[in-house]
């Protein structure tokens, strides 16, 4: 038996056998197969340079179009170099003769011949190296990507461990099969881990290195509750995560119950608490819950998983099947949230790689650079506030300038509507996400500019203490509790409450209860939150009082450590609300 | 059909040598004209229808080269590599 730690990132215990993801890039997840597999290895191996050689002429065509004929000749070299016959040949040997995966034949080969072109002196030549490399690259993804297609072939239940799972391919995990995952990388707050807790599947990230030692097949244990991994598990160990995983379920239905249940105070303040989504399907465990409301529909899960642009159509399909689940309830849409980096087809190619992507040309700024973008999610926006109470809301707003051209944009597509005679509703509330430092630091201006705030703490954790959220060498950094986190909340609500306008919290920071009795004391009401955390906060909630949340907002400013501030306020929670397992 | 061999000493003109684009060039003068191409430099030599053999040659520009065609269409394809690595055919 072996217990490894990681972060734990949705709660719940999962027992099964283990599915093991190739990880990504240069890690090789099974060096050798079986005499019988050799066939199948083989032709694993041309169908994936197959496929490298389409995605290659892909690359060629668009970067001849759009670059001219000399940029994309580079690329028929690839194809060439792919397609090498003796590159090919020793290959296949080695796949053929001596058993090798197809991954682990396609990486010593290409490895080999690098480092021969490495040595060759010439600098330009030495350079050639790195097409190799790229192209092993290339190479490894496709034949990685198709065993991950196996995912979706699932018929029995399965844990799933991996280098790392992309938002995408978390969001199309087959959760009748898919128990639960555990993931060498990733943070706290990254989407992974969000989307984790939105379907609800025991999950736990950043284990460092482990795949290695796993084999598909055994049975582990994930304990989500503890961020817990534990390969193969003793018998009592087994017997013990058996019973705690039955008593999770029955805690699970009993916080359910809630669900009719209002979150008022014990001295009768309601506190709104809405859901965040990122697909439709959510709307049912919102509705499940009592939630208010949707306060943020990621939107962005649109652009996942596919490989086109999402037309007008499939926003507005979106769109009007969440309104359907809350027809008289707040439905706030937040507009793209992607890097450039993450948009499907030609964005991806020409803003590739950069070295920091959470600094770059994302969100509202890519949303009001590309206008083909934008155009169509506004425009579906508008259309679907017919059936209900619509609201839009604008990402990672840093200058004020931003913030008017996304709402002149906004009106040029109103007219746009009305010129073409389609049915819309152009007096929705529009309202911005408060993320970036600037944002927050002139929150009294943007008030007047806006019709609602929602605070994004995810990002202004991030960006404010400068500290990675994914990077586990400095995650213990990130804390909603730093001292000048609890500023920016205080000033921003005060500028709201100056203009007369809501805000509300909408990073995890609103989904984890020990920080429910603080906001309250702040004098947040609303709160918009991962489904499954919506009954938890109720019941906190229901057992507060103003007075008390006003005391405790005053403790915490005489203490200055985040560490002592999560404790303190983990300690009251736990006074205020003994029932709950926090 | 006559396989015919022809072969001559072509100095390398391009600015960059024989890199990616030019070579892949090769490759494709060899599966067009069905030819074997070989081409040597100093006592290495190799198979013009491999582009990471033709790599592996380091043919920076000023080298010279022996290059032989063997096949159906060699002066075709014979005359083409001279083209190609004098920088005639607009590879640098």
């Amino acid at each position: 038996m072996e217990l490894r730690r990681g972060v734990a990132v949705s709660p719940g215990v999962a027992i099964g056998p283990a599915v093991v993801l190739g990880a990504e890039g240069y890690r090789i997840p099974k060096r050798f197969v079986k005499a019988n597999a050799v066939d199948q290895e083989l032709s694993r191996y041309r169908h994936a340079i197959n496929d490298v050689c389409v995605e290659i002429g892909e690359s060629e065509k668009l970067i001849s179009e759009r670059l001219g004929k000399q940029y994309g000749a580079i690329f028929a070299a690839h194809i060439a170099l792919a397609r090498d016959p003796k590159l090919t040949r020793e290959i296949e040997e080695l796949i053929g003769q001596k058993n090798y995966s197809a991954e682990f034949a396609v990486s010593r080969t290409f490895r080999s011949y690098a480092k021969t072109i490495q040595n060759l002196g010439d600098r330009y030549f030495a350079e050639r190296a790195s097409d190799l490399f790229d192209l092993e690259k290339r190479i490894l993804r496709q034949l990685l990507d198709v065993r991950r297609e196996e995912l979706t072939q699932l018929t029995s239940p399965v844990i799933v461990l991996a280098h790392n799972l992309s938002p995408g391919e978390t969001a199309n995990l087959d959760t009748r099969y898919v128990l639960g995952f555990a993931t060498e990388v990733g943070g706290k707050s990254s989407h992974t881990a969000i989307l984790a807790g939105a379907l609800e599947l025991p999950a736990v990230v950043g284990m460092g290195d482990f795949l290695e030692e796993v084999e598909g097949g055994e049975t582990v244990i994930i304990d989500g509750n503890h961020g817990v991994l534990i390969l193969n598990p003793d018998e009592e160990t087994l017997r013990e995560y058996r019973e705690s995983e039955k008593r999770f379920k029955s805690v699970s239905v009993r916080l359910a119950e809630m669900g009719s249940l209002e979150p008022v105070t014990r001295d009768g303040v309601r506190i709104n608490i809405h859901g965040n989504i990122e697909f439709p399907e959510e709307t049912v465990h919102c509705l499940e819950r009592g939630a208010d409301g949707i306060g943020l529909y990621r939107t962005e899960f649109l652009y996942l998983g596919t490989d086109k642009i999402p037309t007008e159509e499939v926003h507005y399909d979106a769109y009007t099947r969440v309104l359907k689940s809350f027809p008289d309830k707040p439905v706030v849409i937040r507009t793209l949230d992607l890097g450039a980096e993450k948009i499907p087809g030609s964005m991806k190619e020409e803003f590739g790689d950069v070295p920091n992507p959470a600094l770059g040309l994302r969100s509202i700024r890519l949303s009001l650079m590309q206008n083909e973008l934008f155009r169509p999610q506004l425009r579906a926006i508008l259309r679907a506030a017919v059936h209900g109470d619509i609201r839009v809301m604008f990402p990672l707003v840093s200058t004020q300038f931003e913030c008017r051209h996304a709402r002149l944009l906004l009106g040029d597509v109103k007219e746009e509507l009305e010129e073409e005679g389609i049915p819309f509703r152009g007096d929705i509330p529009v309202g911005m996400m408060v993320e970036v430092p600037s944002a927050a630091i002139l929150a009294d201006e943007f008030a007047q500019m806006v019709d609602f705030f929602s605070i994004g703490t995810n990002d202004l954790i991030q960006y404010t203490l400068a500290v990675d959220r994914a990077n586990p060498a400095v995650a213990n950094l990130y804390s909603a509790a730093d001292p000048a986190i609890l500023r920016i909340l205080k000033t921003v609500l005060k500028a709201a409450q100056g203009a007369g306008i809501p805000a509300s919290i909408c990073g995890q920071m609103g989904s984890d209860p020990i920080f429910m009795p603080l906001l309250v004391g702040m004098g947040y009401r609303d709160v918009s939150v991962t489904p499954h955390s919506i009954p938890e906060l109720k019941q906190v909630v229901r057992s507060l009082t103003i007075p008390v949340c006003e005391e405790i907002v005053r403790h915490v400013q005489t203490l200055d450590v985040a560490r002592d501030i999560e404790n303190y306020l983990r300690g009251q929670v736990k006074k205020i609300c003994p029932e709950l397992e926090i | 059909m006559i396989a015919m061999v022809v072969g001559r000493e072509v100095t390398v003109a391009l600015e960059n040598g024989l890199h990616m684009a030019p070579a892949s060039h090769v490759v494709d003068v060899a599966r067009r004209t069905g030819c074997e191409l070989l081409l040597r430099k100093g006592t290495t030599s190799v198979d013009g229808t491999s582009i990471l053999d033709l790599l592996t040659l380091a043919a920076e520009k000023g080298s010279v080269l022996f290059v032989e065609a063997r096949g159906e269409r060699a002066n075709e394809a014979l005359e083409e590599l001279e083209q190609l690595l004098t920088g005639r055919l607009g590879h640098r």
